[in-house]
């Protein structure tokens, strides 16, 4: 307990607060690192999961991706690139969009691929174009399991910044690193509870912004308040909107149930990869 | 390469390290999720609190979560206790909204048929609910197991003995063989530990694989 009294001190003492070692620009700099790395993999994996989700090709990606880089240790991707590239910023960038692509790609893909096939088949009746189909039926339906998606890479990439700190880069893992060798646990313990909240306070945000974005038809068809967004499954029906379709979007995005290797943007990707 | 044979012994020795972090986190992740994931299905209110939490805890980061153990249960920082309680935390909280979701998708009229022959409600449980929800249970339990493998390569941070200590001291001396090996090393624990998992799965599910087979070929004919 005097440990934490000690961190809860050192996080009070206004010297902490200020200058280019103080807590806001270290959290700048974490919150900098992080969306740098989310907006580059969202450029690539989400327009790629979405023309995944619309055309249905190529969809082995997702399942393979998703699969493949659970196993593979960050750290030791970092240190590596690191070794490679030259310790900077720029690799620890990379690494850290190779990890955001999986979740983004898998969110993107499972909300597309949510979307009731009538409904779709009905917007193309109705002389749709395939683009307009997309931006105006299936991104809109899709949009709180996308989102989800995009919840689960920004929650693994500020973890992973965290230890990219070993690495000579900014971010509330300093605090950690060039403590801790030095034994000097107050301040670790700051840096500990600084990047939990960081995380809570992220997923929070995460989670109300996948309420606001189900779309307001879907929430007066499910005659039930945005509150049902609690689980990945009840996301999935808010989306689709229709028993059938919830059935059908089950086999793709609900729990693994049928392929050992199902996408799923709750369950498979959002892994603390850290 | 030659690297490699000449340090086997310790390549060795940090991959049973690495195996002994491993392990038990794994086992007592799904001893402990099932029966929570079960207490979610079965009582409505305990559903949310418990999904809630478990969400929330797999929120912490691992370093701080590995960092904040030892405040909690009193061990000391470099203690590889801190390693294992963070790991099967994560398990938990991954394993128990599956294990919820597999009870949740247990057929209805199943449950009941097994009440109206007369099962009593331990025994519904191991012999009806808990077979069902098996292939998913068995399917979080592959994540689970990948993910602790993979993770556990950042106790060496705090400087917990595993494979991980590979990628520390391979940077340090500029070494990338040292780092590959160690890479290496944790994706083979990994595919061995799944193979291990699938294995299982036949052995203890054996009509798990043959439904699913006869289902995609059904799915195809619809398609």
């Amino acid at each position: 307990m005097n440990s934490l009294l000690g961190a809860l001190a050192w996080l009070g003492d206004p010297v902490n607060w200020t200058g280019e070692r103080g807590i806001p620009v270290r959290l700048l700099e974490h919150l900098g690192i992080t969306s740098a790395a989310v907006l580059v993999a969202a450029v690539i994996a989400v327009s790629l999961g979405l023309y995944i989700g619309h055309t249905g090709r190529l969809s082995f990606l997702v399942v393979s991706t998703t699969g493949a880089l659970r196993a593979l240790p960050t750290l030791g991707l970092l240190v590596l690139f690191a070794l490679w590239l030259g310790v900077g910023i720029g690799p620890v960038i990379l690494v850290l969009v190779i990890l955001a692509i999986p979740p983004l790609l898998a969110g993107a893909y499972a909300g597309v691929e949510s979307v009731d096939r009538g409904t779709i088949d009905a917007a193309r009746a109705m002389g749709m174009t395939e683009w307009q189909i997309l931006t105006r039926v299936e991104i809109p339906l899709g949009l709180p399991i996308i989102v989800g998606g995009l919840r689960s890479a920004v929650l693994q990439v500020v973890a992973t910044a965290t230890i990219a700190a070993y690495l000579p880069i900014g971010g509330l893992g300093r605090y950690i690193f060039d403590y801790l060798p030095l034994r000097r646990f107050e301040p670790v313990f700051a840096g500990a509870i600084l990047v939990t909240l960081l995380a809570l306070v992220l997923e929070g945000v995460f989670a109300a912004l996948q309420r606001l974005t189900v779309p307001k038809g879907v929430r007066i068809l499910q005659g039930s308040p945005a509150a049902r967004g609690g689980s990945g499954r009840a996301r999935v029906e808010l989306a689709s909107g229709s028993p059938a379709a919830t059935a059908h979007a089950q086999g793709a995005s609900g729990p693994p149930q049928r392929r050992s290797d199902s996408v799923s943007a709750e369950n498979s990707t959002s892994l603390p990869t850290q | 390469m030659t690297w490699v044979l000449a340090n086997i012994e310790q390549i060795w020795r940090l991959t049973l390290d690495h195996i002994a972090l491993s392990v038990p986190p794994i086992i007592l992740g799904f001893l402990i999720a099932v029966p929570l994931g079960w207490i979610a299905h079965r009582y409505r209110p305990s559903r949310g609190a418990i999904l809630t939490v478990s969400g929330l805890l797999y929120t912490i980061p691992g370093i701080a979560l590995f960092l904040s153990l030892p405040v909690i249960l009193g061990t000391r920082i470099l203690d590889p206790l801190n390693v294992v309680v963070g790991m099967t935390i994560y398990a938990v909280a991954l394993l128990a909204r599956t294990a919820a979701d597999a009870f949740d998708a247990v057929s209805n009229d199943v449950r009941q048929s097994s009440v109206a022959v007369g099962y009593g409600p331990v025994r519904r449980f191991f012999v009806v609910e808990l077979p069902l929800a098996g292939p998913v249970l068995l399917s979080g339990l592959r994540v689970v197991s990948a993910s602790t493998v993979s993770l556990v390569s950042i106790g060496s941070l705090i400087g917990v003995s595993s494979l991980g200590y590979f990628f520390l001291n391979g940077l340090n001396r500029r070494f990338p063989t040292e780092i590959f090996t160690g890479i290496v090393g944790v994706i083979l624990i990994a595919v061995v530990f799944d193979l291990l998992l699938v294995v299982m799965g036949r052995l203890v599910l054996p009509w798990a694989h043959v439904s699913r087979r006869r289902e995609s070929s059904s799915r195809r004919a619809i398609a």
